[in-house]
């Protein structure tokens, strides 16, 4: 029973760390938080409903479907929100996404219900694991986030515009001094950023087999809350967050009461910027 | 900038006689119950974006969560005059207490923090509250929320119409104004627009920083509980999801439109926000995506709202450039 829940828990955990990646990888080059990233996930879980509930596609095309639609959401996002704020500090861009996720959120609700849509389960049996069943599709899922992380540590460390981020998230101004064009590398992360989301919004479209519209917003402070336990720059250190907040929510359910388990993360959130406010695994900065 | 263009100019009697006394005369002229009803709507948000004010806009504090203390204020007021018939003119008062006392409970060890991770860490603070309202079942009946609250009544008179609750609201509305002009007349005032405009020379100064702004904090967060439980005793019912996150959204919304750091400012976005919907049906029914529109269009546009004081929103760390701020093709601020 134990195991079965720590088995959960690190599933829900692996896909609050596609969110909260997307929150590291915009804090880390742009130093700036995006509000909307939710509805990002919401949108993209969405295109996956879509894709699988009315278009009947195999679920890769889905999950493809559902990342190009966080992509496309966060080249605009970018564009709309960051790109004429950026000199103006951590609120206007903030706030511009707050206004960006309510427009997408109350959206969606007019245009096709705010109820549960269904989504078809894959992989529906279960194996045996020490006395415990799991599901094929966790493994399925884990799988998959693995994949994506490991993707996307290869595009940073190994690509040329993986290198044109980390030059621009180190010192953006000798980047462009170098010729690195800051405009077009900030676009691209935020897009990359908001792909995983959409990632992440296809995933537990399948997972729990129901999207609906107002899903984004308790994912999106849970990814950030991951992100700051972890400490916001840090992309291992978010993994973890997400993981252990996964874990623990879910040991929550089992021992206190199925309604606190969302209480967890907000409790992390406030408790690591409080005591920790670099994170577990951030460098020191400067939020006092 | 116009440092001093927070001075309220609740002295200019030529403006705000004329206005006090139309608003006297309102429910006399109108009776229809409806729009009484947005009026008192509107004078509840005018409470809450006024005193949301006094930290975001006056001090340069972002907290989010100010829908946490009109909820708290709302359920205290509740529980106090269902289960121990507490009158309301004690209830009001009271919920003003407990939604400061909670306010100084989050200022205290969350005021350290500055900018956007301040505004982060209320966010927290506004789902805890949330949270615990909706699963600490013996205190606030969890979801199924507390109904049956009596209107006020004094001395035989209970309320019944909206004019009654019309006329309370426009006293707790003259009150709060003349409260927050007072303040921001006097030396703490003046205190707290040093604060935002730059916090290490008003230490230099010999202001006390910390407890300055925990102060900031507990007025605002007073005066939401009072507005909380004005909502109590009107609606007569309270459940958790009046007091959400997309609550808090709605009143920054408010504060940020109508104009941060003046009087009248947050008065007019309250007013103006409340009002646009009900204009036509086809707006009530897209209230929320109007709200997310406007809201990123004055940011885009107009950022210091209708009547707020320009760059507030637009300095929130004076001491680190963020990213892409040296860029040659970046606008100049």
């Amino acid at each position: 029973m134990l195991l079965q829940q720590v088995v959960n828990g690190l599933t829900q955990g692996s896909l609050y760390a596609l969110v909260a990646i997307g929150f590291v990888i915009i804090f880390g080059t742009m130093n700036l938080v995006t509000f909307a990233h939710g509805e990002v996930y919401m949108v993209g879980a969405f295109m996956g409903y879509f894709a699988l509930s009315w278009w009947h596609l195999p679920w890769p095309v889905a999950l493809l479907l559902g990342m190009a639609a966080g992509w496309i959401l966060g080249v605009l996002t970018e564009k709309v929100a960051f790109r004429p704020m950026r000199t103006l500090g951590h609120m206007p861009p903030l706030l511009i996404t707050i206004g960006i996720s309510i427009v997408l959120k109350e959206a969606v609700v007019i245009l096709l219900g705010a109820e549960n849509r269904p989504v078809p389960s894959i992989y529906e049996q279960t194996i045996q694991v020490w006395g415990s069943q799991v599901s094929v599709l966790q493994f399925v899922i884990l799988g998959i986030v693995v994949l994506l992380i490991v993707a996307l540590q290869l595009l940073i460390q190994a690509t040329k515009i993986g290198r044109a981020m980390r030059a621009t998230a180190q010192d953006h101004e000798a980047a462009y001094a170098m010729g690195v064009n800051a405009d077009r590398v900030f676009n691209i992360a935020f897009a990359l950023a908001s792909c995983l989301g959409g990632a992440a919004g296809v995933l537990v479209g399948i997972y729990y087999n129901a999207v609906y519209a107002t899903m984004g917003g308790m994912a999106g402070l849970k990814g950030f809350a991951a992100c700051i336990f972890g400490g916001l720059t840090s992309i291992p250190g978010a993994i973890l967050g997400a993981l252990i907040i996964g874990v623990v929510e879910n040991l929550t359910v089992q021992f206190i009461a199925s309604g606190y388990r969302d209480i967890i993360a907000f409790l992390v959130m406030v408790l690591v910027l409080i005591v920790r406010p670099q994170g577990l695994l951030g460098s020191k900065m400067r939020v006092v | 900038m116009p440092l001093y263009s927070f001075t309220p100019r609740w002295d200019n009697k030529r403006v705000w006689l004329p206005v006090l006394g139309a608003l006297l005369l309102f429910p006399l002229v109108v009776r229809s119950e409806y729009l009484l009803n947005v009026a008192v709507l509107a004078g509840i948000y005018v409470i809450l974006s006024s005193s949301l004010n006094i930290t975001n806009g006056y001090t340069g504090l972002f907290s989010f969560g100010h829908a946490a203390f009109y909820g708290i204020g709302a359920y205290t007021a509740a529980i106090l005059a269902t289960r121990h018939a507490v009158p309301f003119w004690l209830t009001f008062p009271l919920a003003g207490i407990v939604a400061g006392l909670s306010g100084v409970a989050i200022a205290l060890p969350t005021l350290r923090l500055k900018g956007i991770f301040l505004a982060l860490i209320t966010i927290g603070f506004q789902e805890i509250v949330f949270l615990v309202t909706l699963n600490w079942v013996s205190l606030t009946r969890g979801p199924m929320g507390i109904p049956a609250i009596p209107p006020p009544a004094i001395a035989g008179y209970s309320f019944g119409g909206n004019r009654d609750y019309y006329y309370l609201i426009l006293l707790l509305n003259v009150l709060v104004l003349f409260l927050i002009a007072r303040i921001m007349d006097s030396r703490v005032g003046r205190a707290f627009i040093a604060i935002r405009e730059d916090e290490v020379a008003a230490q230099a100064v010999g202001i006390p920083v910390f407890p300055t702004k925990v102060l900031s904090f507990v007025i605002a967060t007073a005066m939401a509980g009072v507005a909380g439980a004005f909502f109590a005793h009107h609606a007569r019912f309270v459940s958790a999801d009046s007091f959400r996150l997309d609550e808090t959204f709605v009143i920054l919304t408010m504060l940020i439109v109508g104009g941060m750091g003046t009087l009248v400012g947050p008065v007019i976005g309250a007013v103006f926000l409340v009002i646009l919907p009900e204009v036509s049906r086809f707006l009530v029914q897209f209230r929320e995506i109007v709200y997310g529109a406007i809201l990123i269009l004055v940011i885009l546009f107009r950022p210091q709202g209708i009547a707020g004081v320009p760059g507030i929103i637009h300095s929130p760390t004076r001491r680190s450039k963020p990213p892409g701020a040296a860029l040659p093709e970046a606008p100049a601020e």
